[in-house]
């Protein structure tokens, strides 16, 4: 058995995980041999409902310090939180 | 847009400063619409061979130059030129960018049936400068586009956050995102920052739009028709914690896409408040007293010596 690595990116609206999803990215390394993400738009409703899914959190996000000139500057999405999952697959 | 006066309305205005496009069903009528696509086959193939750098033929449609007035690009008998000169299209582009704006580039954007090619989500610039101004793009489907057949996706709200042409490539799916649907002859017309890319096409219909950039050539201010912009527009003082109205400009701009929450919801509005002096010129306008308060507060500290 080798392990594959799936990845879940989601932006939540604020900065804790138990806020709502407001984008998200799934990037599976098992190629569709491990289990997929709920279909849904979105598939998590929160972060939080992701780690009881299952999820491992690999990062959460920076509160970045508020540059002078930059305070009303809408940008990228902010909060971005990165999980994990480990896939067995066979060889 | 009323009838006899192609320009948007003050009401249409506001849409655009909130969502960065606008979707008007049908515009173009039939007979351009079945016409367009033979010269679209022909500027397409050019446009693909001059960029592999092969010599002109003879055959090939002329190709507008940057910076040519719009009314100088694809003379008669061009159809895309007569598309572009309809007065209600005419109107729409006076009203954002005004009479006679500059061509920067245009692409034929062909999608044969049941292709599975797409692209990640992007925006049309490196990055941009942070002055109100803007350019225009206009994306002409001359089919009908049927909702799930994959037309552009584009992220309403997207066009006034400062990012680089690829970062936002990372987002597979925002909450609230469109995919384009509509009849024939539909025109999207998107704020050049608009987040958007193409999707594939599972029809059995080849897909075929055009896409063409625009550059003001004048401040952008009062370009619409603004016979309705005294019941829209309001005051600093239009404030959602102390007096606010529920139909005017404020209202709409504090109106926020599904994926707009939270303290960024508010930065949004900001950046809508900006836009919408700049189209006005009017500095005192504002959202929720947001920018007024801090412009009110700056004052007195620059009047301390």
């Amino acid at each position: 058995m080798g392990q594959r690595q799936q990845v879940l990116y989601l932006w939540l609206a604020e900065a804790a995980l138990v806020m709502p999803v407001v984008a998200w990215a799934f990037h599976d390394g098992s190629s569709g041999e491990g289990p997929g993400i709920p279909d849904g738009d979105p598939p998590y409703a929160t972060g939080e409902a992701a780690l009881k899914d299952g999820w491992m959190l690999l990062q959460t996000p920076h509160v970045p310090p508020i540059e002078k000139g930059q305070e009303h500057e809408p940008a990228y999405l902010s909060y971005e939180f990165v999980f994990e999952r480990r896939v067995d697959i066979a060889p | 847009m009323p009838a006899a006066d192609h320009r948007l309305t003050s009401r249409e205005m506001t849409d655009f400063v909130a969502d960065g496009c606008l979707v008007l069903e049908g515009l173009i009528p039939a007979d351009i619409n079945q016409r367009v696509i033979d010269e679209m086959k022909r500027v397409f193939q050019a446009k693909i061979a001059r960029i592999a750098g092969q010599a002109d033929r003879l055959d090939m449609p002329p190709q507008p130059d940057t910076l040519e007035p719009l009314s100088a690009c694809y003379a008669p008998p061009s159809v895309i030129g007569e598309y572009l000169r309809l007065p209600q299209v005419e109107g729409v582009i006076t009203s954002l960018v005004g009479p006679d704006p500059l061509f920067d580039h245009d692409f034929v954007h062909f999608l044969p049936a049941g292709s599975e090619y797409k692209q990640h989500l992007h925006v049309d610039a490196i990055v941009d400068s942070r002055d109100p101004g803007f350019d225009i793009q206009l994306f002409y489907f001359p089919r009908e586009v049927r909702p799930g057949e994959g037309g552009t996706r584009y992220v309403p709200g997207s066009h006034l956050r400062f990012v680089r042409a690829e970062g936002v490539s990372r987002y597979q799916h925002i909450v609230g995102e469109r995919q384009f649907s509509g009849p024939a002859g539909t025109l999207l017309v998107a704020h050049h920052g608009l987040w958007h890319c193409g999707l594939p096409n599972p029809s059995s219909a080849d897909r075929w739009m055009h896409k063409v950039r625009l550059n003001p050539t004048r401040p952008q201010v009062r370009l619409w028709n603004t016979d309705d912009l005294d019941e829209v527009h309001n005051g600093p003082a239009d404030h959602t914690f102390a007096n606010a109205s529920s139909t005017s400009a404020a209202a709409r701009f504090r109106t926020m896409l599904p994926w707009q929450q939270g303290h960024e919801a508010r930065l949004e509005q900001v950046a809508r408040a900006r836009l919408w002096r700049y189209l006005t010129d009017d500095p005192s306008f504002d959202v929720d007293y947001y920018l007024t308060r801090l412009e009110s507060r700056r004052r007195l500290t620059e009047n301390e010596d």
